[in-house]
């Protein structure tokens, strides 16, 4: 069975704006989106991650039609639509605005995509009602939407695209206009969802928490390109590159050369990795070291070095509730973030303490 | 280019509808914006055996005629554009910047000869000031007084284009931030150097382009010349129209409409492609108190009191108008009678009729096709889109005069006969009133999110349907203005529509200047009096149909 969305070298030029006036035979142009492949199955929910610039909402305007690509197709199964107006595509989309028709009630809302596709009035009845219901907006049925929140307006964007039962459900940033408590709600809520009713979606975003937390598969992208395809764990755990690493989450990247595939020495200290690396032995390579997995101690006097930990000083401490954050200074290396959780029940580490700092999760990157 | 042209022809090929509507539309715009502008410039250009010749435009050095009626008509516009801006100027900084009584009134006041037939002030100049005047004759005395002339045309247009050069100035001077007056009076500047070094330079641009609106309407006016103007003093759209009508010369018709269509399309160019980019207005939608503190209390009155003598001076001209359709015989018997409504009613209902058919059928269609080519700017790309945009609002800067002559050389043969047909006035007057639809739609459209016409499109609504269920009633104001638009220039357009009208089809415009020509001024003042009842009355039906929107409509360039 094909995959529910395929892209095939999906490409978008645009003419760069400063030689647009010119209009030379050469004109140089930006390139949005650099020959992206991608596979989507069937009930799975695949966020586009990256910066603001780097195509993926190019991406996803592509796949609803909204977009014209320079080259490439885009397949809905085994049917091509790259060639297909948006509104026969059977797509639905939840806008970064919403994009809630002003004048419309919810319900009216709610019930246009239907009214669009001739949907009987029983029918339509039907399924506006059940689907305000899923999302608990029954009440509001006559409401404007200016009469409603953020969230109802989010919900009803929502309703709007769920009561067509489209094949693919594209979210563009929906969920940047909300703030912060009601984003978290918001993003349960949608991949609740989501995965009950088993629609295969793609969801574009910039917040990484929110594509770990929602996601089956994340597509992290910059300038253009696909980075890594994988599941939130195995992005976070073994990034391919420095620049994934450092978009998701916080990262130390630590210089060192590699023993052999389970081992690297940084700093004078032999550290083990937790995945092999293909590098050849003797290669350098760039360590990434979550500041969450770093095992942090006041180092003891007596104390001979133990193997596998590096010793360092306390430069700054930061006291942010869940977590206390210190910055690290270990001889030979850049100053290190750590982080320690339950600073309130262990208490913070002064500036100018020595500690001994033991790395775990360690996952080497061929240095660039 | 062509690649770019050929991908966007691709894309607007999926929906088959959208695609026909453009050629629709371009098709209509080229029959009948272009081809009749292209037939006065090459009747113009033409001998009378067809062949290119500059014979025409020779006789515009022999004839002194001619001659005078091309500097006649430069020298009135450049004078109402001077007086009517400084009016226009002077009632918009009182209205929108200081704190004096009665503002809405005064704002009504002023705006009421735009909705007026463009003559009504020549109407009541010749009640006033005319050989039977209640003022010259009755009050003074005099019998040696001749009001037709320069004088009186350009008193009559003063009255008639002020109120534009008011509504271009209002938005100017209502968009200058407060606070640059209390930044310059705070580093120390007098009041006096407030205005003249920061206030006025600021404000120029609008002022210039007033101006070249109030020249483009003053030179392509047709009424007031034809009314007040009187032998000794051509003009250009009036002797064009004798040329044609009275001595049947359609090229040298076509030859003085060329000549006027010059300065018109210059002034049109500057003021949209120079001047309209250089407006220091700024639209915050930010309400800022913005009582001026430059004047002085004794130039605030100083200046109210302008403004009050205008308002004066419409209150009058209408009062004199109703009281001129109520008087049996103005100027020897001021017995009460309403002979003249009796008379307009009984044998011109016909007229009337005829007037308010072309107007319903002109408003909904031009108001349509409006929104329509504003969606279509705006929202879509195809190759050509420049040029629709360009042939859409060209006509804004097309004098009636010469839109009219362009309609009889045009539609007077094959391939397509219109003459003496409703759908020629009808077809004129859509064409040539959805500019200003066009151009409000466009500024309401861009103010839209369009993702909210693509969330339509993403439900399954085509492009015709995404623009009927979700586009047109968001820019109802737009909308609403461009039908009220429609509507009153259909009731009140004269310079065009004279070339058009015919025995089957009359328009009460050409009626009143018909009755004003053999002297019955009463039957003309009653006439102006039912077409005003009815475009007031049309405000309110239009208001009620489209609902919201009549704040909007106010903000429109008429």
């Amino acid at each position: 069975m094909p995959a529910d969305l395929r892209l095939e070298k999906l490409r978008k030029e645009y003419a760069s704006p400063e030689n647009a006036s010119s209009g030379g035979p050469e004109r140089a142009t930006v390139v949005a989106v650099d020959d992206v492949s991608l596979e989507v199955e069937k009930g799975a929910l695949v966020t586009l991650l990256g910066p603001s610039g780097c195509g993926k909402t190019t991406l996803l305007r592509m796949i609803a039609g909204f977009e014209e690509p320079t080259s490439g197709r885009v397949y809905f199964g085994d049917r091509r639509v790259d060639e297909l107006a948006p509104n026969v595509r059977d797509t639905a989309m939840v806008f970064q605005s919403y994009a809630i028709f002003p004048h419309l009630n919810v319900y009216e809302n709610v019930a246009f995509g239907l009214r669009m596709h001739g949907v009987g009035k029983s029918e339509l009845t039907e399924r506006v009602g059940q689907v305000l219901e899923l999302v608990g907006l029954t009440t509001m049925a006559k409401r404007a939407p200016s009469q409603l929140s953020g969230g109802q307006q989010q919900r009803v964007a929502l309703a709007r695209c769920i009561v067509m039962q489209p094949k693919l459900l594209l979210f563009d940033e929906p969920l940047s206009n909300l703030d912060a408590k009601l984003r978290e709600q918001m993003r349960v809520e949608i991949r609740d969802l989501q995965q009950r009713l088993g629609i295969t979606s793609v969801y574009v975003t910039h917040d990484q928490i929110e594509a770990m937390a929602m996601s089956d598969v994340v597509v992290v992208m910059n300038a253009g390109r696909v980075e890594q395809v994988g599941g939130p764990r195995e992005i976070y755990a073994r990034p391919v590159s420095r620049f994934v690493a450092d978009f998701i989450g916080d990262a130390n990247f630590l210089p060192g050369v590699l023993l052999d595939a389970r081992t690297v020495r940084i700093a004078g200290a032999t550290l083990t990795l937790a995945d092999p690396c293909q590098e050849r032995p003797g290669a350098n390579v760039a360590v990434v070291a979550r500041p969450e997995a770093m095992n942090l101690a006041r180092a003891t006097d007596q104390d001979e070095r133990a193997a596998g930990t590096l010793s360092g000083t306390v430069r700054r401490t930061a006291f942010l509730g869940t977590i206390a954050r210190y910055m690290v200074e270990v001889e030979g290396l850049p100053d290190l973030q750590v982080d320690v959780a339950s600073p309130a029940e262990t208490g913070l580490l002064a500036p100018g303490t020595h500690v001994s700092l033991a790395p775990g999760a360690l996952h080497a990157l061929a240095d660039a | 280019m062509l690649r770019r042209a050929w991908q966007e022809l691709r894309i607007i090929a999926r929906d088959p509808i959208l695609l026909a509507l453009i050629v629709a539309i371009m098709a209509a715009l080229v029959v009948f914006v272009v081809w009749p502008l292209a037939r006065v410039l090459v009747t113009a250009f033409q001998a009378p055996d067809g062949s290119f010749s500059l014979a025409n435009f020779e006789l515009l050095g022999q004839r002194r005629l001619y001659r005078n009626a091309l500097r006649n008509s430069l020298v009135v516009g450049g004078l109402v554009g001077l007086v009517g801006v400084a009016i226009g100027y002077i009632a918009a900084f009182v209205l929108t910047r200081t704190n004096v009584p009665f503002k809405r009134v005064l704002h009504t006041l002023v705006m009421l000869p735009i909705i007026s037939p463009p003559f009504a002030g020549a109407i009541s100049i010749l009640f006033l000031f005319g050989f039977n005047g209640l003022v010259t004759r009755q009050l003074l005395g005099l019998t040696n007084f001749s009001i037709y002339g320069m004088h009186g045309v350009v008193l009559s247009q003063v009255f008639t284009f002020a109120p534009i050069a008011y509504l271009n100035l209002r938005g100017v001077l209502a968009g200058l931030n407060p606070t640059l007056e209390d930044a310059a009076l705070n580093v120390g500047a007098s009041r006096w150097q407030v205005f003249w070094r920061v206030i006025f330079p600021l404000s120029l641009p609008g002022v210039a382009s007033a101006f070249l609106v109030v020249l483009i309407e003053s030179m392509a006016d047709f009424g007031n010349p034809l009314v007040l103007g009187g032998a000794a003093f051509p003009m250009l759209a009036t002797q064009a129209y004798l040329e044609i009508t009275g001595s049947f010369n359609l090229a040298r018709g076509a030859m003085l409409a060329g000549v006027l269509l010059l300065p018109s399309i210059t002034a049109f160019a500057i003021q949209r492609y120079y001047l309209a980019k250089r407006q220091y207005v700024t639209v915050t939608g930010k309400p800022t108190a913005s009582t001026s503190k430059i004047v002085s209390p004794g130039a605030k009155w100083l200046l109210y009191a302008v403004v009050v003598a205008f308002a004066v001076v419409v209150i009058a001209f209408y009062a004199v108008i109703l009281l001129g359709a109520l008087t049996r015989v103005w100027g020897f018997d001021y017995t009460p009678d309403l002979r003249h409504f009796r008379y307009v009613f009984a044998v011109g209902w016909e007229t009337v009729k005829d007037t308010l058919v072309v107007a319903v059928l002109t408003t909904p269609v031009s108001g349509l096709l409006g929104m329509l080519i504003a969606f279509i700017v705006v929202r879509k790309r195809f190759p050509g889109r420049a040029s629709l945009e360009f042939m859409s609002i060209l006509n804004f800067a097309v004098p009636g005069t010469v839109a009219g002559i362009g309609y009889i050389l045009a539609f007077n043969g094959p391939p397509l006969i219109l003459t003496g047909t409703l759908a020629i006035l009808v077809l004129n007057f859509v064409f040539r009133y959805v500019p200003v639809g066009i151009q409000s739609g466009i500024a309401v459209l861009r103010q839209i999110d369009p993702a909210i016409e693509e969330a339509a499109q993403n439900l399954g609504a085509n492009a015709i349907t995404t623009f009927r269920r979700i586009t047109l009633p968001l820019i109802a104001p737009a909308f609403f203005s461009g039908l009220v638009f429609a509507f009153v220039r259909a009731m009140t357009a004269i310079s065009a529509a004279i070339f058009l009208v015919s025995a089957n089809w009359n328009l009460m415009t050409v009626q009143i200047l018909n009755e004003v020509g053999s002297g019955r001024l009463g039957v003309a003042a009653a006439y102006s009096i039912v077409l005003l009842a009815i475009v007031l009355v049309a405000f309110g039906v239009i208001n009620l149909i489209v609902g919201r929107g009549a704040e909007d409509a106010t903000s429109v360039r008429f």
